[in-house]
């Protein structure tokens, strides 16, 4: 019996999935101490978010070129793992820094916020660091419940309500096909190891053409794809990204969608290796199509939290490219995009939180009429994220643009790097305009109520930084994306 | 000094910043320190001017080089710049126009004129950056930096029709470029795969790379339409006379007389010498889109009633003179069509200046409005008519030279037809712009509102006379300028040239191809 808790603890190698144990503890002891603290007060529980997320940060960074591998092969804090991690905790601490004063403007100061989202970054965290379908199953239901929640964290708002439902209905529904391809991996290779998996089907491959294995594989990518937001299961985007919260908004396009590119990439590549033929044709045509979708109808949006979710369909047909790509380049490059789409994307929402008023009917194309005008540092700041969204160097999102079709074009998928650049093209004109608003027209208004709260200032600060540093020195970080490549 | 590019090309930028902490209500000192950075900017690049070495030496001088993104195997990018002959006269271009155009702006910019200036600080840094560059990859950074600045220009304070015209410009010309994009990476992973020992980005490297024909025409197709969209060439030109228009003056006056060049310089610089074989496969289509250019530029400008839209067009028909010159492929067309550049950056920014002194003085560019200027502002007259004679090309003034060699070097290249077409542009470019001259200026001072014109003010004529100063220099001694940019040009052609040759041995040979020597 000894022997058998020595062998366990042995397999168990904590290291390997500290990072989101911290935040689990962190997220358990804060769930505590909001029930000591009286309603209403909720900033230091922020703050001891904050906290949390700096230590798991910390952690993390420790597995840097020191790979762990824990629980019998289930979890890895590989280069991989970890550049992830960085990625999820940079999302989370933008998302909270620009949510305190946020819930109490909106009327929800609830403190349970903090530690859900606590535990959806670690969720993100055990799908990036999952080594084994089951493990990136259980991170993903993690991830997926906390956010349910978040979405309809407003629960007296209709739109929030629905948000957090439809999320829920599809999203339990899209569960479904994963598992269900997860199950018909097993049945084919007798293991939901994916390094296993990938050995399995290297030495038998007769077993490639078998309808299974290829119903696994589909089965497998729905689940993923629902997550990422690729067309066509990127139904239930806008409305959600709509009636969340916008600081849950800001974090679903970037946290999430990176752990399911990482969990796509990790399963695809050691384990579905062997089908790669397979899997590039398929996503060639849905990345082609998620671009376009997405960008096609932004152009129709006239709410700017809308035409921001359609636009993260767009990003994803980006980051597809580089899965379609399947070599070194295209993969770190999807790294580095995602990095730099968080900084992009959240610096974006952080000035909507900015800019709205209480229930935020003014976010729209009119709302903003004139705002770069009566708000100078927001107007500028607002203007790079949305040039960094475009691919305009020099910012973060041309270098990850540029990182990403270099893949496509060295591995010889020119027509593809064509169509995506003429998506970027397309998006040029739904992303103008808000600078048209902003800039080109009268305003309407004083924007009075937009108050400098200094940590949403904060937020948006580090964000340009980020963009500005991926943008004009990304060496540093490309060689570490090019370094977390298996 | 051995940063001289990088000092010039970033001093904007560094003035920008510090424009940026200065208060937002000091209209006088914001202008002031704008003007004083674009002139220090100018005092900087002057040296060039001065250097004899382009004289002698056809490569690139006062090189830089710095390790900037190096990710091994995946790709590498270099701050690599340096300039030649044929950037050499286009950089100073754009240092003597900054502060020309800072200066136009004095009264006319009076809405947030600190967001102005900044504008056209980052603009100079962004077309310096540009015209020096020796990396692809940071080429494409500079040209696309250029756009946001201009957008804003157009779009805050430009006419009534601004946000058309300024969303028009960002699409047209960022489309353009984005195809070149994926032409710039596909140029690189071609060179690496063909076991070149490449360094970044570097087109001096990829000068000796030899593409397979078949795939030069699709590289060159997307580097030529992105330049065609910049220059801008016939049936591409639709951006430029609603920019233009609608721009302020000094935008107006930078667009034309250095974003307009950075399309021939793309030219002349990326697409023919990396892409000889295509070019010589597209020569016919681009000589006759030059051609058509020209005239159809030329016959809308006759059209216009408005002053400003006339100028637009009548650039349309410059540019075209250029381009075909540049095609010529020999030196009299080469210099005739670089000398060309620097002339309609000189007349036409000067057109721009002018017809921005009448629409302060009188709120309209309608031609009907105005007619017997020349009695009430007589330094007004002597000045417009200067600058008319040198858009026309009237001998002795800078425009001769440049039409006169872009014309001749295309007669006596396989483009004679061209040429000769091309001819009847001079005629009609004489027709609309001494028209409109006669229309304006001449004739009885009818209009009421004329008739307390005020003549040309101390800082108007200021800003005028450096360019009056050009237009006859380049008119009379235009060797200052050919001395320096021969050698440079001389060696493009052979490198144009030489790459065809080894082609063109096995096919027909042409009677109608001149030998250089």
């Amino acid at each position: 019996m000894e022997n058998l808790v020595q062998i366990a603890m042995q397999n168990i190698n904590l290291p390997a999935i500290m990072p989101s144990l911290v935040l689990t503890c962190f997220g358990m002891a804060l769930l505590l101490v909001n029930v000591f603290t009286p309603r209403g007060k909720t900033t230091h529980v922020a703050w001891i978010s904050m906290v949390a997320l700096v230590i798991a940060a910390v952690v993390s960074v420790n597995g840097w070129n020191n790979p762990q591998f824990g629980f019998a092969g289930h979890v890895a804090l590989d280069n991989f793992a970890t550049f992830f991690n960085i990625t999820f905790l940079i999302a989370a601490g933008l998302t909270i820094l620009m949510s305190d004063d946020y819930l109490k403007r909106e009327g929800y100061p609830v403190g349970e916020y903090y530690p859900i989202i606590l535990f959806t970054t670690a969720g993100a965290m055990w799908m990036a660091s999952g080594t084994d379908l089951m493990t990136i199953f259980l991170g993903l239901e993690v991830l997926s419940i906390s956010l349910y929640i978040l979405a309809g964290f407003f629960r007296g708002q209709t739109r929030s309500n629905e948000a957090g439902l439809k999320y829920f209905l599809l999203g339990a529904f899209s569960t479904g096909f994963l598992l269900y391809g997860i199950a018909l991996i097993y049945g084919v290779a007798g293991t939901t190891n994916v390094a296993d998996i990938g050995m399995y089907l290297t030495s038998h491959p007769a077993i490639l053409g078998n309808p299974m294995t290829i119903a696994g594989m589909l089965l497998l990518s729905t689940g993923f794809l629902f997550k990422i937001g690729a067309a066509p299961f990127h139904m239930w985007t806008p409305d959600v990204y709509q009636g969340a919260p916008t600081p849950v908004t800001a974090f679903m396009s970037a946290g999430p969608k990176a752990a399911a590119f990482a969990a796509f990439m990790r399963v695809f590549t050691l384990g579905l290796g062997g089908l790669q033929h397979e899997w590039t044709s398929l996503l060639w045509v849905l990345a082609v199509l998620t671009m376009t979708v997405g960008n096609i109808i932004a152009i129709y949006q006239t709410n700017i939290k809308r035409m921001l979710a359609y636009s993260s369909i767009s990003h994803a047909g980006y980051a597809l490219v580089g899965m379609v790509a399947a070599n070194e380049i295209g993969f770190s490059g999807i790294l580095f995009y995602m990095l730099a789409y968080t900084f992009m994307n959240l610096g974006a929402f952080a000035v909507l939180v900015l800019a709205g008023k209480k229930g935020e009917e003014n976010l729209t194309l009119e709302g903003f009429a004139g705002f770069g005008f009566k708000r100078p540092f927001l107007g500028v700041a607002m203007a790079i994220f949305l040039f960094s969204l475009m691919g305009i160097p020099p910012t973060a999102g041309f270098a990850g643009k540029f990182f990403i079709f270099a893949g496509a074009v060295k591995a010889g998928y020119i027509w593809l790097a064509v169509l995506g650049v003429l998506n970027s093209a397309v998006s040029l004109y739904y992303y103008l305009r808000v600078m048209v608003y902003m800039y080109f027209k009268e305003p309407a208004e004083d924007y009075g109520w937009v108050t400098m709260n200094v940590s949403v200032v904060v937020s948006i600060v580090v964000a340009l930084a980020g963009i500005f540093y991926l943008g004009i020195v990304p060496g540093a970080v490309m060689e570490m994306a090019k370094q977390a490549i298996f | 000094m051995d940063n001289l590019l990088s000092l010039m090309t970033f001093f904007p930028l560094l003035g920008m910043l510090v424009l940026l902490f200065l208060p937002r209500e000091n209209d006088g000192l914001l202008k002031g320190l704008t003007l004083v950075v674009t002139l220090i900017t100018f005092f900087i690049s002057l040296p060039l001017a001065f250097d004899d070495v382009f004289k002698t030496s056809a490569g690139f001088h006062y090189t830089e080089f710095a390790r900037w993104i190096n990710i091994g195997d995946y790709f590498q990018m270099n701050y690599n710049v340096g300039i030649d002959g044929i950037s050499l006269w286009l950089v100073l271009l754009t240092t003597f126009i900054m502060p020309i155009a800072v200066l136009s702006t004095w009264h006319a910019v009076e809405k947030n004129v600190k967001g102005f200036m900044a504008l056209l600080l980052l603009l100079e840094t962004g077309m310096l950056g540009a015209f020096i560059s020796l990396d692809l990859f940071l080429f494409y950074i500079f040209w696309e930096l250029m756009l946001i600045p201009m957008y804003f220009l157009i779009g805050i304070w430009g006419g009534k029709n601004r946000i058309y015209a300024a969303v028009k410009f960002f699409i047209y010309t960022a489309v353009g470029s984005l195809l070149m994009l994926v032409a710039i990476i596909f140029v690189y992973y071609h060179a690496v795969q063909s076991g070149m020992d490449i360094n970044g980005f570097s087109i001096a490297e990829f000068y000796r790379l030899s593409i397979d024909p078949a795939l030069q025409k699709w590289l060159f197709l997307a580097f030529a339409f992105s330049f065609a969209i910049k220059v801008p060439m016939f049936p591409l030109h639709t951006w430029l006379p609603d920019a233009h228009t609608e721009a302020p003056t000094a935008g107006s006056v930078i667009l034309a007389a250095i974003l307009l060049k950075m399309g021939t310089y793309g030219y002349v610089r990326f697409a023919m010498p990396l892409f000889p074989d295509a070019l010589q496969l597209f020569m016919p289509y681009l000589a006759s889109l030059a051609v058509i250019g020209i005239i159809y530029g030329a016959l809308v400008a006759m059209m216009q009633d408005d002053v400003k839209k006339l100028v637009a067009y009548s650039s349309v028909s410059h540019l075209g003179f250029v381009m075909l010159g540049i095609f010529a492929l020999n030196m009299q067309g080469m210099a005739g069509g670089m000398i060309q550049m620097i002339n309609h950056g000189i007349s036409t920014g000067a057109l721009f200046l002018i017809v921005g002194f009448i629409y302060e003085r009188r709120h309209t560019r309608q031609i009907s409005e105005f007619g017997g200027l020349a009695k009430q502002m007589p330094i007004f007259a002597t000045i417009f008519m200067i600058i008319t004679f040198s858009s026309i090309g009237l001998p002795g003034t800078n425009g001769f030279v440049g039409e006169f060699l872009t014309l001749m070097g295309a007669f006596e290249s396989e483009l004679r037809w061209f040429a000769v077409l091309a001819t009847s542009g001079v005629i009609f470019a004489a027709v609309y712009m001494l028209w409109m001259f006669q229309r304006v200026m001449f004739g009885e001072l009818k209009n009421p509102a004329n008739q307390n014109l005020k003549d040309l003010s101390g800082r108007e004529i200021l800003l005028m006379l450096p360019l009056l100063v050009f237009v006859f220099w380049i008119g009379v001694y235009p060797n200052t300028f050919f001395e320096k940019m021969n050698p440079a040009l001389e060696n493009l052609l052979q490198q144009v040239k030489g790459k065809q040759q080894q082609v063109a041995m096995v096919e027909q040979v042409d009677p109608h191809r001149l030998d250089l020597k």
